[in-house]
């Protein structure tokens, strides 16, 4: 899983270059390697039918906990066989869809970097790097809803969708990170066996909300469901593949996943199936009010989420089970209705309801899978959808509280969804006659490979459900349950009660349907389309942020540095001081310690040159006597044994010389820019400062050093790093994960010099 | 501003300093040393040179643009540790060339991400000064 997981972030990167060189055949390449790594996951399910699961571990940086492990079993193959499955389709649909954009290369990259991201997230067996993927699935989420990055309103949709799938996963992470302190361990596997110990702790309560936050942001749930909407403004394969089919199921694998840790708890029933079940009312309601085929099909989605959450909440066997088939049948159905969405934008030009119409006589093929897909969503036999449907309500029924209610809720629900599923057939296809921007025709074999396999197969497994069942629903709730659990599955279950519920469905989806214009004008009435409250929520809060920040910088950082460095110094003395006299014992006084001849003429020398720096007049003196001091202190580091760092510090002055002579011309006349009150005022804050680190080096070495850590060193460093310079040994083995952290931020430090001065060189060139 | 004196000193001064600045770069490890002052040193050879000379000329013959020698330096850093991969262990991890090379001593991982450090400092005091001098 470790190569497979690694050869398909290899091929992203490779992707640019593959496709500079070969532009036609590129793609193919690209798709011939997802078939691949489609065969090997799909060969492996054979390998975990009996609840058996596969894994493979390599350390990555175990002082953290954080390991490399994969693993695969019912569960994560079943998501990874959908990932790879639908990313070949969406590749190829791709490939004719995104012709003739400058930046397809790119496109195909972000779109293999989100499917390697997606096959990391499904296989992790540790929770850290499942975080890891989780948030590159965010990162290339951005980059392909901002890939017409040149129109406001894809950037704006990007950055809202990071914004909260980003700050759901960091509230996730700080879960995770209290998950493991709980479990001792962040490898999923062993937390799992730990589940009651987990429940039983004082900390599960914000453990659970934490990583609630993580999933519910990510499946966009009720309230942080608006970001998918927004996320439409993306190329329509990637809301087929992200924003259908596979990203928002994120939050689903993650609570399917942790569910035997944090499942079937009071807190965890009275929160994940109310979220769930509101989030599919509102989806289903706002799905039936849109006339964008792609915003209409984000609202399904938002709903279908909401009901698979709904679901997992429940974590009954028969819940688990509808809740399996009906991510597979509503990946399969979903990923073709946006597909055929993006086929009809496409080829006529518009995706607005209100001006689609008749395109059956244009796009014959297009409309078959339309109309499989819409009846699979519709739930109406011989599609698999039905089966998902009948299982739904049978789960609703046997639900563990409030069955009647939460069945007559999702029987509602999926009236609207019947409703929307008739409306996204006949309008666009079949009623009417369009006005179309552009003169409609069928769209190209490849662009249809996708929707048609994908409509098919929803037709071909609702009449053969059996390999389905055995091959993946079964072991995948066998791995949510951590038992192995047999599962069949069939088209005619006998007349019942969930056979009646699905005809009521039914026809009051028909009702709805029929009643529409009168709906649409009673929520317009009540100006319902008008209220964005999370929406508007979150503008409110991004559009304060830099207000407060502005603000915030501007009480602490005023424009003359003088100030600026004050508020710096002031707030630094305050707090050292503080800790400082609050923490001393005034019973043990500091002891002066002996002091050479040495140190005294060094010490005068110093202090000499900082006096003479203030009251000179001459700048070219000033240079002098700063240099002065900071050579004075490089021989303070000589005398008391410490040559690397005085060596360094002779560089530095060095160095500040030269840069000082290179400025010298620019500079403005040298001259007094304060009061003699203000001077006064600095003369106090430097002889606080003075005194404060004065008084702390005397307290300092009153202590008695710890000397095991320079003891340690002094051992160690010839036998385990073979150097003899403890420093140096220090700074580029033991810890050079620090000192990779700190040459990181020099460098960043210097460009943002450099480019403060070229601007204000531009500024000079301007005037 | 021309100075006759500092151009004819350069001549000698420079390529001094920057033997100097590889000589502490490699005995770092053994005794006082390292890339950071080696970096520093090197970038002060360079930094004298465009004081005698002008930046220009200190660009040319340091021939890469030191800006370019900042990603370098935290590339070659950071590949020093990826090498523990292979070896073992985690991220930094130190691996050791068995036998000893002349002049330079023992050769390591630990090394190479010095000399990462040297290329970046370099970098950074150049883009710096050579920013400035050009204003």
């Amino acid at each position: 899983m470790f190569i497979l997981v690694v050869a398909i972030f290899l091929v992203a990167g490779l992707t640019p270059w593959l496709h500079r060189f070969l532009p036609r055949t590129a793609v193919w390449w690209i798709a011939a390697f997802v078939a691949g790594a489609f065969a090997f996951c799909f060969s492996l399910t054979g390998s975990v039918l009996q609840g058996g699961s596969i894994s493979s571990t390599l350390d990555w940086i175990p002082a953290l906990g954080l390991s490399l492990s994969f693993h695969a079993d019912g569960l994560s193959l079943l998501f990874a066989v959908l990932i790879l499955g639908i990313g070949f389709l969406v590749l190829l649909y791709a490939s004719k869809y995104m012709s003739g954009h400058s930046r397809t290369g790119g496109f195909y990259a972000y779109l293999m970097m989100f499917m390697g991201s997606m096959i990391g997230l499904v296989f992790a067996g540790n929770l850290l790097l499942l975080f890891v993927f989780w948030e590159l699935t965010s990162l290339s989420s951005f980059l392909l809803i901002g890939f017409h990055h040149d129109r406001a309103e894809s950037r704006a949709a990007a950055l809202q969708a990071l914004l909260v799938t980003g700050v759901g996963g960091l509230a996730m992470l700080a879960g995770f990170v209290m998950l493991g302190l709980i479990g001792g361990t962040y490898e999923i596997s062993a937390l799992l066996t730990q589940g009651d110990a987990i429940k039983s702790n004082a900390l599960y309560g914000p453990v659970l909300i934490l990583i609630l936050c993580g999933a519910f942001t990510k499946s966009a749930q009720v309230p942080f469901h608006f970001w998918l909407p927004s996320a439409m403004a993306a190329p329509t394969p990637v809301s087929a593949y992200l924003h259908s089919a596979t990203m928002v199921k994120a939050g689903v694998y993650l609570l399917a996943r942790l569910h035997p840790v944090l499942g079937h708890t009071d807190l965890w029933f009275s929160i994940v199936p109310v979220a769930g079940a509101v989030t599919m009312l509102t989806g289903a309601l706002l799905a039936f009010v849109q006339t964008d085929l792609k915003k209409l099909l984000a609202y399904t989605t938002i709903s279908a989420l909401g009901t698979l959450m709904l679901l997992l909440g429940f974590g009954t066997v028969w819940s688990l089970k509808a809740a399996m088939v009906f991510l597979v049948v509503h990946s399969m159905y979903k990923g073709a209705l946006f597909l055929v969405a993006g086929a009809v934008d496409h080829e006529s030009g518009t995706r607005d309801l209100r001006l689609l119409g008749g395109l059956r006589h244009f796009m014959p093929v297009t409309t078959a899978a339309a109309v499989l897909a819409a009846l699979s969503m519709a739930g109406l036999p011989p599609m698999l959808g039905f089966i998902s449907k009948e299982l739904l309500y049978e789960a609703k029924l046997h639900a563990p509280s409030f069955g009647l209610v939460i069945t007559v809720l999702g029987v509602a629900a999926n009236m609207f969804i019947v409703a929307v599923a008739f409306m996204f057939c006949l309008k666009t296809f079949f009623l009417g006659k369009g006005e179309f921007p552009k003169e409609p025709h069928e769209v190209p074999r490849l662009m249809l490979v996708g929707p048609v396999v994908l409509s098919f197969l929803g037709l071909s497994i609702g009449l053969f459900p059996d390999d389905l069942a055995d091959r993946f629903i079964g072991p995948a709730v066998s791995a949510i349950r951590g038992e192995t659990t047999e599962i069949s599955l069939g088209l005619w279950q006998g007349i019942n009660p969930v056979l009646l519920l699905s005809i009521l469905t039914v026809a009051g989806g028909l009702v709805l349907y029929s009643v529409r214009s009168r709906f649409v004008a009673a929520h317009d009435r009540l100006g319902l389309a008008r209220v964005q409250g999370p929406s508007r929520w979150y503008d409110t809060l991004v559009d304060g942020l830099p207000v407060f920040a502005r603000r915030t910088t501007g009480l602490l950082q005023e424009a003359p540095l003088r100030g600026h460095l004050l508020v710096v110094l002031l707030a630094g003395f305050a707090f050292v001081g503080t800790v400082l006299v609050l923490r001393t014992d005034a019973a043990r006084l500091p002891v002066i310690p002996s002091v050479r001849l040495l140190d005294v003429v060094l010490a005068a020398a110093m202090v000499g040159g900082a006096l003479f720096l203030v009251v000179t007049s001459s700048r070219l003196a000033a240079v002098v006597a700063l240099g002065a001091v900071g050579y004075g202190i490089a021989l303070v580091y000589t005398v008391f044994g410490a040559p690397d760092l005085a060596l360094t510090q002779f560089a530095i002055e060095t160095l500040s010389v030269i840069l000082f002579i290179l400025v010298m011309q620019h500079l403005p006349e040298f001259r007094k820019l304060s009061g003699n009150g203000s001077r006064a005022r600095d003369v106090l804050v430097a002889a606080a400062g003075g005194a404060l680190v004065t008084a702390l080096l005397l307290l300092t070495v009153r202590e008695p050093l710890w000397s095991h850590l320079a003891a340690f060193f002094s051992a160690k460093s010839l036998v385990l790093a073979n150097g003899r310079n403890v420093v140096n040994v220090i700074l580029v083995d033991f810890r050079a994960l620090d000192t990779l952290g700190e040459i990181t931020v020099l460098g960043i430090a210097a460009l943002g010099v450099y480019g403060l001065l070229k601007l204000r060189l531009r500024d000079e060139e301007r005037t | 501003m021309r100075s006759l004196i500092l151009s004819t000193a350069v001549k000698v001064l420079v390529p001094l300093t920057l033997l100097y600045s590889v000589f502490l770069l490699f005995r770092g490890h053994n005794d006082p040393g390292g890339g950071f002052v080696g970096g520093l040193v090197a970038s002060a050879a360079f930094s004298l040179f465009a004081l005698a000379e002008g930046v220009e000329a200190s660009r040319r013959i340091l021939r890469i643009d030191p800006r370019d020698l900042i990603p370098t330096g935290l590339a070659v850093s950071l590949a020093s540790g990826l090498a523990s991969l292979w070896t073992g262990g985690p991220f930094l991890t130190g691996a050791w060339y068995a036998s000893p090379l002349p002049v330079i001593g023992k050769l390591g991982t630990p090394v190479v991400f010095d000399c990462g450090v040297y290329l970046l400092v370099l970098g950074v005091v150049l883009t710096i000064v050579f920013a400035l001098g050009e204003e």
